[in-house]
């Protein structure tokens, strides 16, 4: 097994591969880009892609009441049929979503069953790799929307993050997505504008990291200047000094709440900025021990911020055009490990809602008894999720995005 | 000697890059493995004595008033011990091993935000400290028994009866022999070796509770016997995975990741690995390369600029700590059990922007006497003396445009100097 790429994917991580490192270092420069926002095509749809970390239990959020199989495997951790948000006589979402409930009454709510990838992999970054790169086999350096961003022309501000270190889904071959701070810090006084213009330029012959290190420069200039065009005069976050807000979590995750991330993106959607993908995360569902609370709370933070972006977007002509997908890297294995967790199992439902998105049931649900070695057989790839969202929301052909990857979720949209 | 001095230790000023010239090469590495003398800068910031636990004096019948009292209580002794350790990284004048320590806080990364316990975090700090320059084996032995480490990863809820896995995957995947050189298996039976290690949050303690423990036989790594903690540690010390993987993650934060890892770092104990990076000639290679880690960077800038962290007023000391939460690394609080990105991750519009306020607060509270330094040269010749004091090996000709404009202006000057391509990046 590669060590060292995964390694040094998840840890030199954010970025990038050489070659991303080295567009940075001049092969194209920011602060040459008008600020596109007037550019956008208006029928353009907008994805905004929610990364749990550490491993939902997707049976305990999209729960199989219906199946004695549930009951008799997790005793103590399974909800009783009373509390369970009924979607059918199967199936039932936690009493925690009650907000995503409603939505799928209203026919706005699509699930995905089963969704994972072949050989799967238990260990949270190895997974998470996966999942950022789209390459089970062997995740490389790059990740599947950073791929799609040297497709779409490199411009960083089409694809950004709200967390200070880049998500690896959002590195590309030749460029990388730009990570945007959400407290508004105010604007450097001290250094003159010259000089920040003047640390930008390219210096043949450095490291690609140094490159790296100047291209800043520059993209600090564009990003800043979209940014403010469009933030409130309020912080959206005013950041708990000891980050104590968060739930302590083992396995990453924004430190930002979730609903300070979607506000910023909602925000930016409403403004017409060019960017068409975002990344937000909600960390903390690394539960082993006593995990029905702890996820009752994290899935109720999730709830009420996606259903506030949800209605919020539903009130414009630009935010009826935003796409929201949900996933985490993997679910958990069907039987509870008697300190009222779960271990780290494989494949797991994916939520969608937003703009054309057809509500209800996507593939098939898993059998709760025909296991692969205590786990879920996974029913759709999750390359077929990418796919049709590449396709459908981003308008681009998903061929050199994901290795000519056939596959797609008919009837998702 | 000086791109030595500056990956081995947190940043050398340019008197200690002139000291090390005139011993040699061959000494200065030996100073810097082993010093002779003892570390006065450490003798003067021992760590501070904390009080006992808050949370001990909890129980089921407690306020509300007197739960948030003791969370306040709490945060206090954190902030303590945070504030301590970046004063003792300043001061210290073996910067080796202060830096081997952060590295050692990195690769075994356990927050405080979950273990919620100063004191806990203190211990860990003292048992990497103790064993972190020595072989593998007594460090696997006491981190699997390390009560903060425990609480992080659920030892304490991993019994006979239910088994926790958490804590056996960590220590394969990401502590000692990396992905891919154990199987699932492997994880289920380290973690009923590891079964019956209990915290106690009164003293702070790990003990041991033999009706937890899981006493059967084991097969882990193809080895069978009755595999208790300290003999799993000590089974997983001996595999040359072990030694191999943790050489290549030292090799990954002193040298980087552009240039591969020699094969045959790896040395009976930590010093000897150090020894084998430092002297092969591909370390040389490296220059240039290495993105340097928020904490590095601000401990460096702080060293070069004599500024000690517990002498600021208390306004800019809690700049100081905000910046570093800016930047996304403060220490006690690693993001994750994988420990903190490396490389271009730092290198964001987000992080530049944090870069650039903490320049600025650290160029104002820069010492006259060193301002001194820069404004002792003329004028066309300051951007040298900037380089001299910041251990710049020499500014391109892009970084030197940037910065002649700011000549007459030392503070601005010190600011761009820190935030430019050539420091951010050693």
């Amino acid at each position: 097994m590669d060590t060292q790429t995964r390694r040094r994917f998840l840890l030199t991580s954010g970025v990038v591969g050489a070659g991303a490192l080295a567009a940075g270092a001049g092969a194209y420069r920011l602060r040459d880009l008008l600020d596109t926002a007037g550019d956008r095509d208006p029928q353009a749809r907008t994805l905004v892609l929610v990364t749990l970390y550490g491993g939902n239990d997707g049976l305990n959020t999209v729960i199989p009441y219906g199946d004695p199989a549930y009951r008799a495997a997790r005793p103590e951790l399974a909800y009783p049929d009373g509390e369970v948000r009924r979607l059918d006589d199967g199936f039932g979402l936690n009493p925690a979503l009650a907000g995503l409930h409603q939505r799928w009454s209203a026919g706005g709510l699509a699930i995905v069953r089963g969704v994972g990838y072949p050989k799967p992999d238990r260990s949270h970054f190895r997974s998470m790799d996966i999942w950022h790169t789209a390459q089970p086999d062997r995740p490389g350096n790059t990740g599947w929307l950073g791929r799609w961003l040297d497709q779409a022309g490199g411009d960083p501000r089409l694809a950004v993050s709200f967390e200070p270190a880049l998500p690896p889904l959002l590195a590309g071959e030749r460029s990388a997505g730009a990570a945007v701070p959400v407290s508004d810090r105010k604007a450097t006084k001290g250094l003159p504008a010259e000089t920040l213009t003047a640390l930008a330029a390219a210096e043949a012959g450095e490291s690609a990291a140094r490159g790296r290190a100047a291209a800043c420069f520059a993209d600090l200039r564009s990003v800043d200047e979209m940014i403010r065009e469009v933030r409130d005069s309020a912080d959206p976050a005013t950041a708990d000094p000891d980050g104590e807000q968060a739930p302590a979590t083992a396995t990453g995750g924004a430190r930002t709440p979730l609903d300070a991330q979607l506000d910023l993106v909602a925000q930016c959607v409403e403004a017409g900025v060019s960017t068409r993908a975002f990344s937000v995360s909600l960390g903390g569902f690394d539960t082993h021990a006593d995990e029905k609370q702890l996820q009752a709370v994290l899935l109720g933070q999730l709830d009420r911020a996606l259903t506030g972006f949800a209605d919020r977007m539903s009130r414009t002509e630009a935010g009826r055009k935003v796409v929201v997908a949900v996933y985490s890297e993997f679910g958990r294995r069907v039987r509870a490990n008697a300190s009222d967790g779960t271990d780290h199992g494989t494949a797991s439902d994916l939520l969608l809602l937003g703009a054309g998105v057809r509500g209800g049931w996507h593939g098939d649900a898993p059998s709760l008894t025909d296991l692969d070695d205590g786990d879920l057989k996974y029913t759709t790839d999750f390359r077929d999720v990418y796919a049709t969202l590449l396709e459908q929301v981003l308008g681009t052909d998903p061929g050199p995005v994901l290795a000519d990857w056939k596959g797609r979720v008919d009837g998702l949209f | 000697m000086a791109h030595l001095l500056r990956r081995a230790t947190f940043g050398p000023t340019a008197d200690e890059v002139d000291a090390a010239e005139r011993a040699g090469p061959a000494a200065t590495l030996d100073n810097l493995l082993t010093p002779a003398r003892t570390d006065r800068g450490a003798a003067a910031t021992p760590p501070p004595v904390l009080a006992a636990d808050p949370y001990a004096e909890l129980t089921g019948e407690s306020t509300r008033e007197q739960r948030q009292q003791a969370n306040a209580e709490r945060r206090k002794q954190v902030q303590q011990v945070t504030a301590w350790w970046l004063d003792r990284m300043v001061a210290a004048e073996d910067g080796l091993t202060e830096k081997l320590l952060f590295f050692w806080h990195g690769h075994w990364a356990t927050s405080v935000q979950k273990v919620k316990s100063a004191r806990m975090m203190q211990g860990q700090l003292e048992t990497l400290r103790r064993h972190g320059r020595g072989p593998l084996r007594p460090l696997v032995a006491a981190m699997v028994r390390d009560p903060a480490l425990i609480v992080w990863l659920d030892g304490q809820k991993n019994t006979r009866k239910a088994p926790n896995e958490n804590l056996a995957r960590e220590l394969m995947e990401l502590f000692t022999l990396g992905i891919g050189t154990y199987t699932e298996a492997d994880v289920k039976a380290g973690a009923r070796a590891l079964t019956g290690w209990v915290v106690d949050r009164r003293t702070g303690a790990a003990r041991f509770e033999a009706r937890r423990h899981d006493p059967g036989e084991k097969t882990i790594l193809g080895q069978s016997g009755r595999f208790d903690a300290e003999a799993y540690a000590g089974l997983l010390a001996a595999q040359p995975a072990a030694t191999t993987f943790v050489a290549g993650r030292l090799w990954f934060r002193y040298a980087g990741n552009d240039v591969p890892a020699p094969q045959g770092l790896a040395g009976p104990d930590t010093i000897a690995t150090l020894r084998a990076i430092f002297s092969s000639p591909a370390f040389a290679q490296t220059r240039g390369t290495l993105v340097k880690q928020p904490v590095e960077w601000l401990v460096g800038a702080l060293r070069q600029l004599g500024i000690r962290p517990s002498a600021l007023p208390e306004q800019q000391h809690k700049q100081l700590l905000a910046g570093l939460n800016a930047l996304d690394q403060v220490p006690l609080r690693p993001p994750s059990v994988g420990g903190w990105p490396a490389g271009a991750a730092w290198l964001t519009t987000s992080s530049l922007q944090a870069r650039l306020r903490t320049a600025e607060m650290l160029a104002a509270a820069t010492a006259p006497a060193v301002l001194a330094r820069l404004t002792a040269a003329p004028t066309a010749g300051r951007p040298d003396a900037l380089a001299r004091l910041l251990v710049v090996d020499g500014w391109s000709a892009r970084t030197r445009a940037a910065l002649t404009p700011l000549a007459g202006e030392p503070r601005k000057l010190l600011a761009a100097g820190l935030v430019s391509p050539e420091y951010t990046v050693s």
